[in-house]
């Protein structure tokens, strides 16, 4: 077995391998627990490199006793060299790990892969959410393909594109008329309450959140065996951000890499910014605010994995940057002018924090930068909607008219 | 009319019900009323500082209490309170 228990990982208590998220003794958060000696065993780099292109490479250190079955091929995105990007910035070695281009377009499929084959495991019937979006969309399909019931919680103002990227695929679709951190609450209650239901990010959060360790590992994989030097993450839950560097220290602990000095840097819009509030405060808290911001699938106002981001971005000797909404459309265009790539506002982020660490010179232009672009910006096209276009009537003959619209 | 106060799972050892009713005009007091009820509930939910477990959220009707005066923070009668586990979400 792969995994022995779950465990809290404030005061210790140890559980059961079940689709529990919270210490009955203290309400801290439960991990899983791993069996390292049978890990050992069973993996090695010749084995990863043999693997599908996808997450499943690396299942050896995923949650799963079984195989799995519900399989859309997430993962194993590209890792591009940005050298447009990095001229403009003067950074001679920065890259773009591109998650917009997962099978629901977002990196949100590599969690749900593991939520949804752990509820199969547990013979649940359900798969639920709550999401800002992106988690919807992906829950759905996997939903889809797995044969589950889904539903899914969003706010009820979410960008029509996520509404339509989610619905598309058939789940029941439950709005509520407030903020993520209200939906959540919500589906906290219902996930006490309604047997047989897999809660993605909620009951079932100590394994899906392991499915975010994929990018740390592929990020090292695809740089040759080597760790960057900085990575640079948007900061929603910050569950995204601890879970990359946990993949990370999980290579060196298995001796596939030696040395890391990665420096975690996590990006918020100022709109909503509680991390980084908590690391310009020097505080050992997070305080929750009320989001007001366009990167909507970050907006959350009272990040679980706060304080683990603040602790780890002191650990590493990063850096906590946010961004305005202007930052973060202007870093939208950027990354798509320079190096053809389209995020969303997500990614806006991340390019925007991007800009401001390099003009600041926290990122020397030697070392290894990667950015993780978290999803597609055909889910949020209106920040960027003002488009130009030259125009010409249809039934024009007028050379000279034609030739100066060109 | 009381304040009714839903119960998350790992308090439900103590209170055998999910919801509970309690008296009280501030979220303080509702914690003091169900403690009497439910002796050694209210050392779950308070640090010895005095302070709401960092690990918990308290809502009343719906609202974060931290957003408002926090463990001051006043309660009408047919009210709800929701005792919520933080570590999820997103």
């Amino acid at each position: 077995m792969k995994v022995n228990c779950l465990i809290c990982k404030i005061c210790k208590y140890e559980y059961e391998v079940s689709p529990k998220y919270v210490c009955e003794m203290c309400f801290g958060p439960l991990e899983v627990k791993y069996n390292w000696e049978y890990i050992r065993k069973n993996i090695s780099i010749e084995k990863i490199s043999k693997g599908p292109k996808s997450i499943w490479r690396y299942i050896d250190l995923l949650p799963l006793e079984s195989d799995y079955e519900i399989d859309l091929q997430s993962g194993f995105t590209p890792l591009v060299r940005a050298k447009n990007l990095g001229e403009y910035l003067g950074l001679d070695n920065l890259w773009i790990k591109n998650d917009s281009l997962n099978p629901t377009f977002s990196f949100k499929d590599r969690v749900v892969s593991i939520a949804s084959n752990k509820a199969k495991e547990f013979g649940l019937t359900t798969l639920a959410c709550a999401s800002t979006g992106n988690l919807a969309g992906s829950v759905a399909a996997h939903g889809a393909k797995g044969g589950l019931e889904t539903v899914v919680f969003i706010p009820k103002n979410l960008e029509k594109e996520k509404i339509i990227s989610a619905g598309v695929y058939n789940p029941k679709i439950v709005t509520i008329d407030g903020t993520y951190d209200d939906v959540n609450r919500i589906c906290t209650i219902l996930a006490e309450e309604k047997e047989g239901w897999a809660f993605a990010n909620i009951n079932m959060r100590p394994f899906y959140s392991e499915g975010s360790k994929t990018l740390g590992y592929e990020i090292v994989e695809q740089l040759g065996w080597e760790a960057p030097d900085n990575i640079i993450c948007p900061g929603g839950s910050g569950s995204l951000f601890t879970k990359v560097w946990k993949g990370i220290s999980e290579f060196e602990k298995l001796g596939f890499i030696k040395n890391t000095n990665t420096k975690m840097h996590i990006a918020q819009a100022e709109g909503c910014s509680p991390i980084i509030n908590a690391i310009d405060n020097n505080s050992d808290f997070i305080e929750p605010v009320i989001p007001e911001t366009i990167a909507k699938s970050i907006a959350i106002g009272n990040p679980a994995d706060g304080l683990n981001s603040v602790n780890l971005v002191n650990k590493t000797n990063g850096t906590g940057t946010s961004v305005s909404e202007n930052e973060i459309i202007q870093g939208i265009r950027l990354l798509a002018e320079t190096e053809g790539i389209f995020t969303e506002t997500a990614g806006g982020v991340v390019i925007a924090s991007l800009i401001k660490l390099s003009r600041q010179n926290k990122l020397p232009s030697d070392e290894k930068t990667v950015c993780l672009i978290t999803g597609n910006g055909l889910k949020t096209p209106d920040v960027v909607s003002n488009i130009k276009t030259f125009d010409i009537d249809s039934k024009s003959s007028n050379l000279d008219e034609i030739l100066s619209k060109v | 009319m009381s304040v009714l106060i839903n119960v998350p799972t790992p308090l439900r050892t103590i209170t055998k019900d999910r919801t509970v009713e309690v008296d009280g005009s501030t979220l303080a007091e509702c914690i003091n009323n169900l403690e009497e009820k439910f002796n050694g509930i209210k050392k779950r939910l308070i640090n010895d500082e005095g302070e709401i477990n960092k690990f918990i959220n308290f809502y009343i009707n719906g609202d974060d209490v931290r957003h408002s005066k926090g463990l001051e923070t006043e309660i009408e009668p047919g009210s709800s309170i929701d005792i919520v586990p933080a570590m999820a979400g997103g």
